[in-house]
């Protein structure tokens, strides 16, 4: 018998009846609160930085970054740092990636992550190789909590998606907080 | 002292203890997160109660429907291009490591924390077969540098202090002499470990939950080294437990309110990141691992064991574990829930760690997925008994206590010895051979009995 017949015919001798799967369903009346998104984000180490009108992504960027060299996207959007080779580029190659923009689908206000997948991404250790981060997420694309995200992925196709909340970081010394473990050492969110 | 000759759960922590500033330190510092904890869960106000409640129920649920969501699991993960492997215990898992490695003809390879890995000694087994293996956690590198295990399983590290660890760098990673400031540290390893990252070709990660519904599986870390080493490697090898699936995606929900929250206090994790496909080009293994748990899953008084989600609330809060330090339990998994999860892969060799215990039951109020951890650290102790794994000594000590309890006249006469010892000569009671005695001052021994006391007084109080 290979191991995994051996080990599932030991699951479902030792497995107890079955038990029912609670189906709580989350459906909140109100909608995600920004300043709750921003307020939580600050607070995880992260900056929110809430766009007006008449000012563009670029604009702040160059602002936020005046000393940034190499910065990338593959949105479309930004046109003057868009990466056209993503199809055909050795991955390795963005280590020293000062800036990435990307595009995130929506925003938690109770953690402050934002939701991106591959979809967006393009190059799956983009958000994680570059020394800052930026995500761009509609103001109206904020959802209150954890279950509402879920509600929102529903059962989305994707190959690879995540949840980023803020700089990479570790306390891993002494408890003392450090931001840019390994990833990025900043992580703003634009809010539009 | 273990049957095997090595230090048992109270040597090891006597040892831990000689040093009683460091005692203190290492106290506070777990206190200090598990205040941080419930500030996390009082911030969601009435909602926590009935997410523990319903996080429990759907890891009951699983349980009970396992070999079903394992095949589903399977199936799904299948579908996406994923190759799944099955180990029945430590020894298979690590070979089928082994193996894929050998495929590629690889000898260097990066690893985020992985519990599992722990609990089978991957890192030792590889290592015999000439595999470098980086962990590429801070916390994992600086234990993994010092030829040490992680004592705590969410803070590996916890029992350094910045001195020692700058010391350590300095003598292998270069950075200069004295240099302490965790910051400058915290570089020196991202500045090391990232020319790991950039040119390693396999990478290993942990699962914290994957789920049967869409044959995916989610890491969550803080530091973002599970995504650097498994988005750059041609390869993803992820190893876990049978007991981390979930039916459904939107459980994660649920889980993943709770388990930063229980862990650091954090609202969330900096990644969760969910694999569904390999990357274009890359291969994506999961290994799928029992090495016990079909077998706790059979025993009715432990089953419940199987739903912990690895998140440590247990051992921040416990007064045993922050006083004795994690190494002191001489298992990779510590704590509260490494003391019920042991004895079930070996009795023999973790009978101590049942008692490793106060059982004051805080570590089942703040776990997460509602495991009574108290309570099955006290059944243990009758199991463990009953199959016979106690010391002599405690079979005698036991059995002439309860012949005490049960006859009055020994009882009262017991009492009056060992006042009178107490008084007169000390020392029969307060010396070494005495457990008891150790670490403490004994109690003045009081001139009478209750009983005496009783017979004096109230009982002339009612007859007036």
């Amino acid at each position: 018998m290979s191991s995994r017949e051996a080990i599932l015919a030991a699951v479902k001798k030792s497995q107890p009846e079955l038990l029912p799967l609670p189906q709580q369903d989350y459906v909140s009346t109100v909608p995600g609160d920004v300043q709750r998104f921003s307020d939580t984000l600050e607070s995880i180490g992260g900056k929110s930085y809430l766009l007006n009108q008449e000012e563009g992504v670029l604009e702040v960027i160059a602002k936020l970054f005046p000393d940034a060299k190499r910065v990338v996207s593959v949105d479309t959007s930004i046109t003057v740092h868009y990466l056209h080779e993503y199809e055909s580029i050795v991955h390795h190659s963005l280590q020293d990636v000062d800036v990435a923009i990307i595009k995130a689908q929506f925003g938690v206000a109770e953690n402050g992550a934002v939701w991106v997948t591959e979809e967006e991404l393009k190059i799956r250790v983009m958000p994680f190789i570059c020394e800052h981060l930026v995500a761009i997420v509609d103001a109206k694309e904020i959802v209150p909590n954890m279950h509402e995200a879920y509600n929102r992925i529903g059962l989305a196709e994707y190959g690879f998606g995540v949840f980023i909340a803020g700089p990479s970081k570790t306390a891993d010394i002494e408890q003392s907080l450090v931001l840019g473990a390994h990833g990025p050492k900043s992580m703003t969110v634009l809010i539009r | 002292m273990n049957h095997n000759g090595t230090k048992d759960h109270a040597e090891l922590a006597e040892k831990f203890n000689r040093d009683e500033e460091r005692v203190n330190w290492h106290d506070r510092t777990l206190w200090w997160i598990r205040q941080k904890r419930d500030k996390a869960a009082w911030s969601l106000g009435d909602e926590w109660e009935p997410l523990r409640e319903e996080a429990s129920r759907i890891k009951s649920h699983t349980l009970s429907n396992l070999s079903e969501y394992l095949q589903e699991f399977e199936k799904n993960a299948q579908a996406n291009g994923m190759t799944v492997h099955w180990a029945a215990d430590a020894k298979e898992h690590n070979q089928i490591v082994h193996s894929i490695l050998s495929k590629q003809n690889i000898q260097q390879i990066v690893k985020s924390k992985s519990m599992l890995t722990e609990e089978c000694h991957l890192n030792d087994y590889l290592k015999e077969e000439g595999i470098d293996v980086i962990d590429t956690d801070l916390g994992e590198r600086i234990v993994q540098l010092a030829e040490e295990t992680p004592s705590h399983i969410v803070l590996p590290c916890i029992h350094w202090k910045k001195e020692e660890i700058g010391e350590l760098f300095h003598r292998h990673l270069g950075s200069p002499e004295g240099v302490i400031d965790p910051s400058f540290l915290t570089n020196t390893a991202r500045v090391h470990l990232r020319e790991k990252f950039l040119t390693r070709r396999i990478a290993i990660t942990g699962v914290n939950f994957a789920i049967a519904e869409t044959g995916e599986f989610v890491v969550c870390t803080n530091e973002g080294n599970a995504d650097m080493g498994a988005h750059l490697a041609d390869v993803h090898i992820a190893c876990m437990g049978i007991e981390k699936l979930i039916p459904k995606r939107k459980n994660l929900g649920v889980f993943l309110r709770l388990l930063a929250r229980s862990a650091t206090g954090q609202p969330i994790t900096t990644y969760s990141s969910h694999f569904k496909k390999p990357r274009k080009g890359q291969q994506l293994h999961i290994v799928l691992v029992d090495n016990g748990r079909s077998t706790q899953l059979g025993r009715e008084d432990f089953r419940n064991s199987l739903k912990c989600i690895r998140c440590g609330a247990c051992f921040n809060t416990c007064p045993v574990y922050r006083r004795s330090g994690g190494h002191s339990y001489h298992n990779a998994i510590a704590g509260p829930i490494g003391s019920i999860l042991a004895p079930n892969l070996d009795m023999r060799q973790y009978k101590d760690l049942p008692f490793a215990s106060t059982l004051c039951g805080s570590c089942s109020n703040v776990c997460p997925v509602k495991i009574n951890i108290h309570e099955q650290l006290y059944q243990w102790r009758q199991v463990l008994t009953e199959e016979g794994y106690q010391p002599k000594s405690k079979y005698m000590a036991m059995k002439a206590m309860a012949t005490t309890l049960s006859k009055p006249t020994f009882f009262n006469i017991a009492g009056k010895a060992g006042r009178w010892a107490m008084k007169l000569v000390p020392g029969v009671v307060s010396n070494q051979y005495n457990p008891w005695y150790k670490e403490r001052e004994m109690p003045e021994p009081p001139n009478e009995s209750f009983t005496e006391w009783y017979q004096k007084n109230r009982k002339k109080k009612n007859e007036q």
